[in-house]
């Protein structure tokens, strides 16, 4: 039995403008101790996704289908279930540490509920098992430290005491919903190798939801593609990256400068991301996509295995897609040289031939 | 490219003065340096990318290049002007040479003003004897050439995407015709598709109307995809100053190698065999900057030079503000590693 195992998911929020379809039919199968990357732009339902399964989602929200964590049903499940798993067996880290954290409270206090509440400790153990997690976390001086309020730490810190935090009752899940979108780079790489750290020493599974494909290259074992609500492609981490199978994770992979490359045009995917109030009737990606074809704009194509290990949701074949590797939409622009070429060029072209051009 | 820069920059700095905590009017307020001399040129049609980390000082210098921010030090510009500290009605003239395109593109339209209204503010603002249809014309030029419909001009900025609404942003700031357009983190809140689009569609302006931009980012590869030359900023302090290439290649500076290692590379092969540089302790208050180099607290390379004395930028093309510039040797790489 998988840890978590999600069936036919669905989110819905019903909104003056019409139901908005956030998520659509996810089926997930998480094992213990993995890592799973959920990657999407805004609006793609990877953060909804996990809403939904914390019981979280917003009041005019809607879930529909089947989440079981370890065997119990908890989707929509009464707040007396659900509270005895939040936070003791899955627990969540938000992007924004400043406004997660309670800036009324110190450190101390806050942390020491959380355990006092699942754990029924008394105040000082709380504080001093609190303490010990924020060493784990590396914060230096942690003693010393827990005293403080939010707004005294910088940023780093303030996520690895979210982090912390979210460690305190050892969950057999962590979600981690852009835990270093809002941090420098140098600190998102110690964030990131610390969560490794502690899932490697806590047996923990985790789910990293992110934008950012450096941040998935590094840390996820296998990876979901999110488009307007959908999977688009599911794989371990290295074919994903080598052979993307879906016309969205080849265009979202072109269209990254990469600071160890050297790049002309970036590849940019035309268009914008589907409204959701009126999703399309067939595939989301289709208007944007660089291999349309006709039954794309009627027809959602299902989610498929086609390799031991990697499904993909589209009607293109995966030949065309693999033939497609610099997509097409976008034809890259000459280099600045061939640009300078093609000028001496036209200078010993007679004049009324130079329309050709 | 002619030999006379577009703008030189000169010992720029910005200080803000803040109220003593618990002080009373007569005592002194403390000061923070946000941009402690930066020295700097640009070159027309050049792109000079600013990266650097929150905090460095990278919005401030844009902002005091503009005279949004009271700064001391030169900034002077093709005709021999220095810009800082010139009054507003001077100011006025280089306003419409040097336009600014944010980094929220929502925040920073007017929600209650139609894109054309926006788009036109600036020309009918520097440019008071234009009639009516040839300010609506010009728009509506403008509009087709950053990628939006003509048609679409009486609409408001709510109605708009994210990547559509930087495209207003940028149609507002190219309408005067600048020759320099500071653009700070234009495309940090955009999604990564829409982002490709925003780049792309900068890049091809530059190079059909001549502009010389200055692209400020936190993110490296972004920085390095648009620009010719990086300059990598610390506490308010220029680190490294050199052509693109030449900076991603070969960092000479201890912070811009750690700076660039941590740099997520959408690889998972590489990312496995990457190596982190890691940056001892936090980045220390602009409000008590440290003695000398002001990395030299977080420095794997600090001496008791680095305390006492500031290292000036130098070198020919590739300038570098350190006292050990070069390469990480391998052994240091190992024993840094272990001290941090």
């Amino acid at each position: 039995m998988s840890l978590l195992e999600i069936r036919d998911l669905n989110v819905r929020f019903a909104t003056t403008d019409g139901e908005v379809s956030a998520v659509n039919g996810i089926n997930l199968d998480l094992e213990r101790g993995a890592t799973l990357g959920i990657v999407g732009e805004s609006g793609s339902g990877k953060s909804q996704l996990s809403f939904a399964l914390m019981g979280l989602l917003a009041r005019n929200g809607r879930a529909t289908g089947s989440v079981r964590f370890d065997g119990t049903e908890i989707l929509n499940a009464p707040p007396a279930v659900l509270n005895k798993i939040r936070a003791r067996r899955i627990a969540m880290v938000f992007q924004d540490p400043m406004t997660s954290l309670n800036p009324y409270m110190r450190v101390s206090d806050q942390m020491a509920e959380v355990l006092m509440l699942h754990k029924g400790m008394g105040k000082a153990q709380a504080v001093a098992e609190s303490a010990t997690m924020l060493d784990a976390v590396k914060i230096p001086d942690a003693k010393g430290r827990i005293r403080l309020y939010p707004h005294e730490f910088s940023g780093g810190m303030r996520q690895r005491v979210m982090i912390a935090m979210a460690l305190l009752c050892r969950p057999d899940l962590l979600i981690a919903d852009e835990p270093t979108t809002a941090l420098d780079v140098t600190v998102q790489a110690q964030i990131m190798e610390l969560l490794a750290d502690l899932q490697r020493d806590f047996g923990m599974a985790m789910v990293l939801i992110t934008h950012d494909l450096g941040v998935i290259a590094g840390s996820a074992e296998r990876v979901m593609v999110m488009y307007g609500g959908r999977v688009m492609e599911r794989a371990s981490v290295d074919p994903l990256f080598a052979d993307p199978a879906h016309p969205y994770t080849q265009g979202l992979l072109a269209a990254i400068p990469r600071v160890d490359q050297k790049g002309d045009k970036l590849s940019a995917i035309p268009g914008s991301p589907p409204n959701m109030t009126h999703p399309p009737a067939g595939c989301p990606f289709a208007p944007r996509c660089a291999y349309p074809l006709a039954i794309c704009q009627q027809v959602m194509p299902p989610l498929q295995g086609f390799a031991p290990g990697r499904e993909r949701a589209c009607h293109v074949e995966i030949e065309v897609v693999r033939a497609g590797h610099a997509p097409l939409p976008d034809l890259p622009e000459p280099a600045a040289a061939d640009l300078d070429e093609a000028q001496q060029l036209s200078d010993l072209i007679p004049e009324e031939s130079a329309h050709d051009r | 490219m002619t030999a006379k820069p577009l703008l030189t920059a000169r010992d720029l700095r910005v200080t803000f003065d803040l109220p003593a905590p618990g002080g009373m009017p007569w005592t002194k307020p403390r000061q923070l340096h946000a941009v402690g001399g930066v020295d700097f040129t640009l070159m027309p049609g050049e792109t000079l990318g600013v990266v650097g980390e929150s905090g460095s000082g990278k919005s401030t210098l844009a902002r005091a290049l503009i005279g949004l921010v009271p700064a001391t030090g030169q900034a002077v510009w093709q005709d021999g002007t220095d810009l800082i500290g010139l009054s507003p009605g001077k100011m006025l003239k280089y306003r419409s040479e040097i336009q600014m395109v944010f980094q929220d593109p929502l925040a920073s339209l007017n929600p209650r003003m139609t894109v054309g209204q926006i788009i036109a503010e600036p020309l009918t603002t520097h440019h008071k004897g234009l009639s009516r249809t040839e300010v609506k014309t010009r728009v509506k030029d403008m509009m087709d050439r950053v990628g939006l419909l003509p048609n679409q001009i009486n609409r408001y900025p709510h109605e708009f995407s994210g990547g559509q609404c930087q495209r207003i942003g940028i149609a507002r700031a190219l309408i005067v015709e600048p020759k320099l357009v500071i653009c700070d983190e234009p495309v940090s809140a955009l999604d990564v598709s829409i982002q490709a689009q925003v780049i792309n569609l900068l890049a091809e302006l530059q190079r059909d109307l001549g502009l010389a931009l200055i692209f400020i980012a936190h993110d490296l590869s972004v920085v390095k995809h648009i620009s010719n030359r990086v300059l990598v900023m610390y506490l308010g302090r220029v680190m490294e100053l050199a052509e693109a290439e030449s900076l991603y290649a070969n960092p000479c500076h201890p912070y811009t190698q750690a700076l660039l290692s941590a740099v997520p590379i959408p690889d998972p092969q590489l990312e496995r065999k990457k190596r982190i540089i890691p940056l001892k302790g936090e980045l220390p208050s602009p409000m008590n900057p440290p003695s000398g180099c002001v990395f030299r607290t977080r420095c794997p390379r600090a001496q008791a030079i680095c305390a006492s004395e500031r290292p000036a930028l130098r070198g020919r093309a590739h300038l570098t503000a350190c006292h050990f510039p070069g390469p990480l040797p391998p052994e240091e790489l190992t024993s840094f590693a272990q001290s941090a």
